[in-house]
């Protein structure tokens, strides 16, 4: 079936933007510093398993220096910097990025392994906007419905995953700073290289030093954050069970967390539904990001009366993914982040064969070096599947069925998570029907994947605690606010 | 001279009073030692025939409309004042306080189930809104009931005590366990005779007496209660409350003021809607 996919030329983004040293220190108090340890580990490109620079190692020493930079910072100067100010420091950091998107762009995708389509479209203009939004409410948090004089915690922890590495620090940073707290970051072990060129943009941006500290590091760093004694409030995107690790470790301090986990996404089709409109749909809805997505429609729930027509144009639609190089402009699907996340989507996907589910994966030729996984869908999925039940964090897609409305919101409803939801259908009566049977944070009817920094995002049951973004998500960094 | 009838206090779950499975008691006394009652103490089944029952309720309640919510929770309010002597002859018994002070508690509850009952209909106007994409797409956000949830009444007072934890629990669609104060638990189940006479659907809330140690665990790590009111609870078990209910990732708070909005969207959850505009 390759033989049906266009031939292009190669049209590789160049690299020569981004401009990487070859070791970088922690970002402390406004500067580089060594790591106590000294040890630094290796963050390679997930295409090629090139080595694109050493990052510290940083410890519990660091991130008390971290903290008490934080705290210093919250003390002496971020809680006297008038609101005004502050807002200005945030549209300042939103325009370097808007000035640099091409260099962090580059920079995510050799980092991540993503395609820098999604990079340039999504990821940076995102993390831009979001900057943007949330530096507008510095000013303006008496009119956000959380009291006449809101106060922030003061210095919040806060640890984001590797799946949208600069994203997600926008998710944390922007909204945490708005309110006027100060930050300590850990990014992801994997990731950490857009955060440290995101400390060159606080430079540039002239922030007070200690406002924003970045402690790179693996799981044991973010476990010493998490348990340091003078941090206010925690801000974690991970998996549930870290989530719930970090959720028993501060339940004796009275500290709150905000925690965006993991997630099980149904994406229904009614067989009313628009069906060359869902076909994209579900495409993006697991196959945006490699399905590194907590978000992802992972499950696609099909009404039995469409099952094989609409089967037969998803996997014609999934033989066109173009799966390689992801510096390259017309790639879909770039590489799996890591060997580690590579086992994992394996030994699922093992799993849903040896309970009985059908495989087919897209017949593309993956690269030699670096983690692939090819576009796949499993059918003759049922509940009791692991395949149905856990998240893949991949691009795996398990197929069920239904027969009735009903039964679709039960299937959908069926799983310890609540983060997403997706509905096709042309009647909407039956969108708002659903939209109210679902239990999940975000549904997207007729649409999947969309993110916006005024648009609340967050899960219910195990898919986490609060929401971030829209005017709902500065709630996590307002004292006491709900 | 005639012999009082007196009650038997016993637990209510799924809209019915049934003595605990366990078939135990415990004696209670007024301020002066004399024998008041023998309420039910309650077991882990009874604990969880109330979760049981909650969960039912909670498609049925939530899925009313905020009106009916609020015009339920009024007629809760007009029961309780017609059966005020009640409960303040209760309270006078148990807390040892004057006639006019159990006489303010009973109003002042009173009041609150109706402050209560006017918010069922208001929070998704307050709380909720669209929100204005970079994009052609209508996006709006709505507050929702969480599930079932826990609410422990404090040992303070009577019958206030567990308005401030319930009324904003079940307002907003929710479906309560409430355990019981220990020592001051009549107006709990006397409450229960309110309930079942307002139309408030069985299991809407359901409510045990008994050991506040020994069931609270229980409900701290019941997976199928999705937050707990812990304000009537220890200060000192916050932590084991916490962690035993990290399993499902409960949503627990203990709350400083009496009556508030954040006590109704502490046991909501967020909804946020995308659709494409366009023809």
């Amino acid at each position: 079936m390759t033989a049906d996919i266009f031939e292009y030329s190669p049209a590789p983004e160049s690299r020569a933007i981004v401009k990487l040293k070859s070791e970088y220190g922690l970002f402390i108090n406004g500067k580089w510093v060594s790591p106590q340890s000294k040890k630094k580990f290796s963050s390679i490109n997930p295409a090629t398993e090139e080595v694109l620079a050493k990052v510290s190692q940083g410890n519990q020493v660091d991130v008390d220096k971290a903290v008490k930079a934080a705290r210093a910072a919250y003390n002496k100067v971020w809680s006297k910097t008038k609101p005004k100010e502050r807002a200005k420091y945030l549209f300042r950091i939103a325009r370097l990025l808007q000035e640099r998107a091409r260099e962090f762009a580059v920079l995510e995708s050799l980092d991540n392994g993503k395609p820098i389509r999604e990079t340039r479209d999504v990821d940076v203009p995102l993390s831009a906007a979001h900057f943007f939004y949330h530096a507008g409410w510095a000013d303006k948090l008496e009119y956000a419905g959380y009291g006449d004089n809101p106060k922030p915690y003061g210095v919040v922890a806060q640890i984001i995953p590797w799946n949208f590495p600069l994203l997600m620090l926008a998710w944390k940073v922007a909204p945490a700073l708005a309110t006027g707290n100060t930050v300590v970051l850990k990014p992801a072990e994997t990731t950490p290289l857009t955060a440290l060129l995101f400390a060159e943009i606080c430079e540039q941006a002239e922030l007070p030093a200690g406002v924003v500290n970045i402690v790179t590091g693996d799981g044991t760093t973010g476990a010493a954050l998490v348990n340091h004694r003078d941090i206010d409030k925690v801000a974690f995107t991970g998996s549930t069970e870290v989530g719930k690790l970090i959720a028993t470790s501060i339940a004796d301090r009275g500290i709150p967390a905000t925690l965006e986990l993991g997630g099980k996404g149904a994406n229904i089709v009614f067989d009313d539904a628009p069906i060359d409109e869902a076909v994209e749909g579900i495409i993006n809805g697991i196959f945006f990001n490699q399905g590194h997505v907590c978000c992802a429609g992972s499950r696609l729930l099909l009404q039995e009366s469409i099952v094989d027509d609409f089967l037969t144009k998803l996997q014609s639609r999934m033989a066109k993914i173009r799966v390689g190089d992801p510096l390259d402009k017309n790639t879909d699907l770039g590489a799996i982040n890591s060997s580690a996340q590579l086992t994992k989507i394996k030994e699922l996907s093992e799993s849903g064969t040896k309970e009985g589910a059908n495989i087919w994966s897209a017949p593309c030729t993956l690269p030699t070096k670096g983690f692939w996984y090819p576009p796949t869908i499993f059918t003759g999925v049922t509940a009791a599947h692991r395949i149905a039940r856990e998240e893949i964090f991949g691009p795996v897609l398990s197929v069920l069925t239904f027969r009735t409305p009903q039964e679709a919101m039960e299937k959908a409803n069926n799983t310890p998570y609540g983060l997403s939801a997706g509905i096709w259908t042309e009647k909407g009566s039956k969108i708002l029907w659903a939209a109210q049977q679902l239990k999940a944070g975000v549904i997207w009817a007729n649409t999947f994947n969309k993110f916006d920094p005024a648009s609340p995002f967050g899960g219910y049951k195990e898919s986490g605690w609060g929401r971030e973004g829209g005017r709902h998500g500065l709630a996590a960094y307002i004292k006491g606010a709900k | 001279m005639r012999i009082d009838v007196m009650k038997t206090y016993k637990l209510y779950i799924g809209g019915a009073f049934p003595r605990s499975e366990s078939g135990r008691s415990y004696e209670l006394k007024d301020k002066k030692g004399n024998f008041i009652a023998n309420p039910a103490l309650a077991s882990r089944k009874d604990l969880r025939d109330a979760v049981v029952a909650a969960k039912s309720a909670f498609s049925g309640w939530s899925y009313a409309t905020a009106y009916n919510r609020g015009q339920i929770l009024y007629r809760m309010a007009e029961m309780l004042e017609g059966r005020t002597e009640q409960f303040v002859a209760e309270i006078k018994a148990l807390e040892g306080v004057t006639d006019s002070v159990a006489r303010k508690q009973v109003q002042d509850s009173i009041d609150l189930w109706v402050w209560y009952a006017g918010w069922s209909d208001k929070i998704s106007t307050t709380s909720g809104g669209t929100n204005p994409i970079a994009g052609p797409y209508y996006n709006f956000t709505i507050p929702e009931p969480l599930g079932v949830v826990g609410v422990i009444a404090d040992e303070k007072e009577s019958l206030l005590g567990l308005t401030r934890g319930l009324a904003p629990v079940i307002a907003s669609g929710n479906t309560a366990v409430l355990i019981a104060s220990e020592k001051l638990p009549l107006s709990a189940i006397s409450l229960a005779e309110v309930i079942a006479t307002s139309d408030l659907p069985s299991g809407v809330v359901n409510i045990l007496t008994g050991s506040k140690s020994e069931l609270i665990p229980w409900l701290a790590s019941h997976m199928e209660v999705d937050g707990i009111d812990i304000s009537g609870a220890d200060k000192k078990l916050d932590g084991e409350i916490k962690k035993a209910g990290t399993e499902n990732l409960k949503r627990i708070y203990r709350f400083e003021k009496d009556a508030s909005l954040k006590r109704i969207l502490s046991f909501m959850e967020y909804k946020t809607v995308w659709h494409p505009i366009g023809i």
